[in-house]
């Protein structure tokens, strides 16, 4: 293949793809010319692939992943039993994904472990470790001395051994209160004088206390996959995760967006908002094309924060006046515009559909231009 | 303490309600107490009502103490011969009225088989969990759930005879078959209602076979025939109505053949069906939107002077038309006074509705199809007797639904029409299927159903045999010539310039959001400003201020009443935009429009 060739190439097919065909053609023994017929035939195939211009991508995408949600309604599957957990799953999650809340229902993380602790002791330990366990777990009965403003928690008596490191991560805690231990009995009290009904409420922030554990984690299941053992959780906080040391880090994986985004970054989090949705799809037995994910997940990206995909995200900020009016707070945009003296270019679908004129989609997307020097 | 309340007003406490509503309904079964008063405690409310009041829902139930009914053989063989009757049974205490309230405490069998300690009722016969319209499906048990929900649901909509006084009767609209007929395989509920009098269906000759294609997806074939032998013809009456009001000031409405010169007059043509008195006669044949009743109103909204004009200016025109799409002919006409004392006329049309391609048929067990193929019936196929199939089923409607009650149903009503005389079967008192296969058996015929068939246009045997039998089907109010519809161009509303809605009003069809989607993800951008244009309007946007011109035709000028200029540019665009326009013009938002030059 002459130099000049293959650079013309490479500028239309990424590079994968021609990585991807010299790893074919040493393998079949191809020769020059036969590699640059087949570089061409690649090229032919990719080329038909993409999108014409003036193709409504968005629509269509849109198209293609709201009908097979309406199939969703209608055949919810539950996976009853299965792991000891509830994840949601369909169509209730695949909204909470468009949506980006920045909790999901049920957020969990899949957490792989590094080589040398991948093993069912290590990891049963590690479950058990970074599950959260507030001071109400290991407390046998509380009473409240009004005559002293003080609250007295009983702890069980099977914790004996750790009577001692409880009351120092309390004290840690909660600087402001003062706590005496008297074997199993830890007195809760303030200097200053107060109401039984501020008591009360030292009550139920002391008993609610984390002792240990990573702070939302409320379940950790442990099972068997192939080779691994994998420990997965009911509660993300993938932030406090990363910074345990017997995590393989690189496979941990947790289905709220928005930590991805604020620990690893946007790229990360679009890959992640990519696989939700893809694995969502999959669990139901549909299939669409990765395509029209990545579309939209491109868009929920493309800010460089995550955008949902309603009103307040990427449907809010669309540059039109009339199509932002048409959807939804018709009111808010309208008033908005004219009080700042907003203008409406018509260069979008919507805005020209409602005035009836032809929209710059398909075939009225290109207008023709005369050359007039050229006779 | 519980709180006593009777009627719902509180009356006082109590220690122990338990024990309590116990005695009271002890002394009630005693006759101590009026049978038609109801105790109950509710536990979760530490409350108990004594209820004495009318308009409760009750319903009696069997008493059952130490599960064991307290009703017995002796007392079915007393009734029986005559010695007891039921108020002898409440009297007794065997069988007691609970509420709604007092249902709450009791624990009530199904069936006497699962009587256990616990249980303090009983119900008289598992049939009563059904009502009415399902207690009409023959073989419910044998069908899945919502199969039952289905047909109980069809049978409402089925045409029959609903009433036997129907020509005496000015329903706005009222659908009466033509040849109806009593079930053959009929429930207890049959008799009850007295089917015999009101039926809702014909019992056919059906064949589960598939026939060409046509009857796949719940389609049906119908026998020729059988559809000019009176099979599902059905008559649609319809009421018109008008009155000849009065008005203030000594005006009225005149009804009679309006005058040429009337506003609104129609033409000497329109009103050729109408009498001297202005009323079509019984049996003329009309069509849609002639004119049935000719009526003349006054002028609404006179002036001050305007009524003092007489004659015909002063007249519009207010003839009844027959309904858009429908045809007719005028079976009667009631001629009688309103409250006010006015002329009130009813006219009924009446229109005989043959069963035709896409009208809506149903059996009772949930199994609705459309008409598909209309077949002559010497290419329909036939047994070795001679029967032709009325109907042929698509067998597979059949596994997915499991409606094994269909099935049961066609072998009993084939045994049944060859035994000559209908047969009850009761919900969960069925007849049993050995039983009818057995007397199938003994007329002899095979015992599942199934016959051998010849094609009709060849005579060949068909290489299956055909399950063949008798099933009850009904035409169902869904037919096609009262809801086929068209238009290409027609009316619009006022407001909004767009064609109007709904076939009453020659509406259209609305081009919605998804079909506008999809022609947008086609890409054809023309096509789509073409099916939106039906409010397109052309107006003139002033260069100066972007508000919309006024264009004066008669004087053929262009001039904006906002700034006087004259300057304007030609504009295309819908009238619903314009509508936008205005509107924000109203709530002071100034809606500037830009023209581009070309």
């Amino acid at each position: 293949m002459s130099q000049k060739s293959q650079k013309e190439y490479e500028t239309i097919l990424p590079e994968e793809m021609i990585r991807e065909i010299d790893r074919v053609s040493k393998l079949k023994k191809f020769d020059e010319k036969k590699r640059e017929k087949l570089t061409k035939e690649v090229q032919k195939v990719y080329l038909n692939s993409a999108f014409e211009p003036g193709e409504a991508v968005g629509i269509i995408a849109a198209q293609s992943i709201s009908e097979p949600a309406t199939q969703m309604t209608m055949r919810t599957y539950h996976f009853a039993g299965s792991a000891g957990m509830q994840i949601t799953l369909g169509l209730p999650r695949l909204i909470e994904v468009f949506d980006a809340r920045k909790e999901p229902t049920t957020p969990t993380m899949t957490i792989y472990l590094k080589k040398e602790f991948n093993d069912q002791k290590n990891s049963e330990k590690i479950a058990k470790k970074i599950k959260e366990k507030r001071l109400k777990g290991f407390v046998e009965s509380v009473s409240l001395d009004l005559t002293n403003k003080v609250v007295k928690i009983k702890l069980k008596p099977e914790y004996e051994k750790k009577f001692e490191k409880i009351t120092e991560i309390l004290k840690l805690k909660f600087k402001k209160y003062k706590m005496m231990r008297r074997h199993s009995v830890i007195d809760v009290s303030v200097e200053d004088d107060i109401e039984i009904k501020e008591l009360q409420r030292i009550k139920k922030k002391v008993l609610e206390s984390i002792i240990s554990g990573i702070p939302k984690i409320t379940n950790t299941v442990v099972f068997n996959e192939g080779k691994d053992w994998v420990i997965r959780t009911l509660g993300s906080n993938f932030e406090k995760l990363v910074k345990i040391e017997e995590i393989d880090f690189y496979r941990s994986y947790t289905n709220n967006i928005h930590e991805v985004a604020e620990t690893l970054g946007i790229e990360a989090a679009r890959s992640v908002l990519l696989s939700e949705l893809n694995s969502i799809l999959e669990q139901q037995g549909l299939e669409v094309d990765k395509r029209h994910l990545t579309l939209i997940v491109d868009i929920m990206t493309f800010e460089g924060a995550i955008e949902a995909v309603g009103r307040y995200g990427v449907a809010g900020s669309k540059a039109s006046i009339l199509t932002r009016a048409g959807f939804e707070e018709t009111v808010k945009h309208l008033v908005r515009a004219s009080v700042r003296n907003e203008a409406d270019n018509f260069n979008g679908l919507f805005e020209n559909i409602m005035v009836n004129q032809q929209i710059p989609v398909g075939t009225g997307m290109f207008d023709l231009i005369v050359r007039m020097e050229d006779e | 303490m519980t709180e006593v309340f009777m009627d719902g007003r509180f009356v006082g406490e109590t220690k122990n309600a338990e024990s309590l509503v116990e005695k009271l309904r002890e002394l009630r079964r005693s006759n101590k107490i009026p049978d038609q008063v109801n105790f109950s405690y509710l536990t979760h409310q530490d409350t108990m009502f004594i209820n004495t009041n009318g308009g409760r829902a009750r319903r009696p139930l069997i008493i059952v103490e130490n599960g064991t009914p307290k009703l017995t053989s002796k007392h079915m063989e007393d009734i029986e011969k005559g010695v007891k009757k039921w108020s002898d049974l409440i009297r007794e205490g065997v069988i007691e009225y609970l509420d709604a309230e007092e249902e709450e405490n009791a624990y009530v069998a199904l069936r006497p088989a699962d009587i256990t300690k616990e249980h303090t009722h009983l119900e008289l016969d598992p049939t009563v969990i059904l009502g009415i319209s399902t207690s009409l499906i023959p073989f419910p048990e044998f069908n899945r759930g919502d199969r039952v929900n289905f047909g109980s649901k069809m049978v409402g909509q089925s045409i029959g005879l609903f009433l036997l006084n129907f020509l005496r009767r000015v329903d706005t609209k009222s659908n009466i078959m033509v040849y109806p007929q009593a079930p053959i395989v009929k429930t207890h509920m049959h008799d009850i209602i007295n089917t015999e009098d009101h039926p809702g269906g014909q019992n056919l000759i059906i064949g589960i076979m598939s026939y060409k294609g046509f009857n796949m997806e719940d389609g049906v074939i119908i026998n020729k025939a059988s559809i000019e032998r009176g099979l599902f013809w059905s008559y649609l009456f319809r009421t018109y109505e008008t009155e000849e009001k009065r008005y203030m000031g000594g005006q009225e409405d005149v009804i009679g053949i309006p005058e040429p010169g009337v506003r609104g007059y129609g033409g000497e043509d329109v009103y050729k069906h109408l009498s001297e008195d202005g009323i079509a006669d019984p049996e003329t044949e009309v069509t849609s939107e002639q004119i049935i009743i000719g009526k003349t109103s006054p002028l609404r909204f006179l002036g001050s002077l305007d009524q003092f004009i007489t004659g015909l200016e002063n007249v519009r025109e207010t003839s009844i038309k027959l309904r858009h799409g429908e045809n007719g002919i005028v079976d009667r006409v009631f001629l009688t006074e309103s409250n006010d004392g006015n002329k009130l006329i009813k006219l009924v049309i009446r229109d005989l509705k043959r069963p035709e391609l896409g009208d809506k048929v149903a059996s009772r067990h949930g199994q609705k199809g459309v008409i598909g193929l209309i077949v002559p019936q010497e290419d329909m196929p036939f047994t070795k007797d001679g029967i032709i199939p009325d109907l042929l089923f698509n067998p597979l409607g059949i596994p997915s639904r499991m409606t094994m009650g269909k099935l049961l149903e066609i072998i009993a009503a084939k045994m049944a029409s060859l035994e000559g005389k209908s047969i009850i079967s009761p919900p969960f008192h069925s007849i049993p299927e050995s039983e009818l296969r057995e007397k199938l058996k003994s007329f002899g015929f095979s015992d599942d159903g199934r016959e051998n068939l010849y094609v009709g246009e060849t005579g060949t045997k068909f290489q299956e045999r055909i399950f063949i039998g008798s099933v009850f089907y009904q035409k169902l109010d869904h037919l096609v010539s009262n809801k086929i519809h068209a238009r290409s161009r027609g009316p619009t509303t006022l407001l909004t310039k767009q064609p109007t809605e709904g076939k009453a009003k020659r509406g259209g069809l609305r081009l919605g959001e998804m079909e506008k989607d999809a022609l947008i993800a086609h890409g054809s951008s023309l096509l789509l400003k073409e099916r939106l244009d039906s409010d397109r309007a052309k107006l003139f946007v002033c260069k100066t201020c972007g508000l919309f011109s006024v264009e004066d035709r008669a004087k053929n000028k262009v001039y904006c009443a906002v700034c006087g200029d004259s300057k304007a540019t030609p504009v295309e665009i819908s009238y619903a935009f314009k509508l936008l326009l205005d509107e924000l013009k109203s709530m002071l938002i100034y809606p500037k429009i830009v023209v581009k030059e070309e």
